[in-house]
């Protein structure tokens, strides 16, 4: 019996302690299936490939750029070019714009709206970058937010935030470490994290290089 | 209205009934068209079922950071950049 107000009665929608969003998103896909708008197996396939995508995607681009000035250029110019040289699919967005950070300009990544977030080269977005206090402290209090996350910029770098809201998606080229000069390709793009593609980071270089 | 790169725009500050793209904390609000993206389906009549034609320019307009929150703690120079389709956007 529901404990809400109104004239039937019914089982809880939710059970088990199952969260209200995900009964709704299995009532909407029950009754999808039920309508023949899609099959069970093609939401399972979606959500495996969404799932299986990573940020190693993204740190392979970065770490490419970082060795090579004029894939830099390219990625810069056109992101879903750059990635398809390395083979890579950037996902449905049409746009996808790679910003770049330097000495002068940081670039942080949010989508005040919902949660747009460049999955295909970075895997699913972390919780947080979902949650309403990062939705919206991110434009409101950046420099608190960048403060929170341990990343401190100098008085003199102009922030650039980012807010997402419509279909281009963005990437973060973070800042090349000082001290990585004798790394490869491979071992830069294992210093490439997640957060230092959204904007919240900043990639460091190994303790014993 | 199609506007290029470096143009000043104003977000119109009207309210809209129903699904749309263009975050409360910019309307009003005017800033500098720094990107224009292209061509995108409009995600108001999409978001019910329809087409979204015609497309809709979508540009990036680059806000000082100070426009937007009367108490912007540091940093003069920091800016906020929003994806706004061309129907929010007016010549200022």
């Amino acid at each position: 019996m529901s404990e809400h107000d109104h004239d039937h009665s019914h089982d809880p929608i939710t059970a088990d302690g199952e969260p209200p969003a995900a009964a709704r998103a299995r009532a909407l896909e029950e009754l999808l299936v039920e309508k023949a708008v899609v099959q069970r197996e093609d939401v399972r396939r979606n959500i495996d490939r969404l799932v299986s995508r990573s940020p190693a995607d993204g740190a392979r681009l970065v770490a490419r750029a970082w060795v090579d000035t004029e894939f830099k250029e390219r990625l810069l110019a056109d992101a879903r070019a750059a990635a398809q040289e390395l083979d890579l699919d950037s996902g449905p967005s049409p746009v996808v714009v790679a910003v770049e950070n330097t000495e002068t300009v940081h670039h942080m990544v949010v989508c005040t709206l919902c949660s747009c977030y460049p999955r295909a080269l970075l895997g699913p977005p972390p919780d947080w970058y979902k949650s309403l206090p990062y939705r919206s402290r991110a434009v409101s209090d950046p420099h608190g937010v960048l403060a929170e996350f341990g990343l401190e910029l100098d008085e003199d770098v102009e922030l650039r935030v980012l807010d997402s809201t419509a279909d281009v998606r963005y990437i973060v080229l973070p800042r090349k470490p000082e001290g990585t000069e004798e790394l490869s390709e491979q071992e830069l793009a294992a210093l490439v994290t997640r957060d230092s593609m959204i904007g919240v980071a900043q990639p460091v270089a190994p303790a014993t290089a | 209205m199609t506007f290029r790169a470096g143009e000043r725009v104003r977000v119109a500050a009207r309210t809209h009934e129903g699904h749309h793209r263009t975050p409360g904390y910019v309307k009003g609000k005017s800033g500098r068209v720094e990107r224009v993206h292209g061509r995108f389906r409009n995600p108001e009549t999409r978001a019910y079922g329809a087409d979204g034609l015609p497309e809709r320019v979508l540009y990036q307009v680059c806000f000082a950071q100070q426009e937007l929150w009367l108490e912007a703690r540091r940093g003069a120079g920091d800016t906020t950049l929003v994806d706004i389709f061309e129907h929010w956007l007016e010549a200022e």
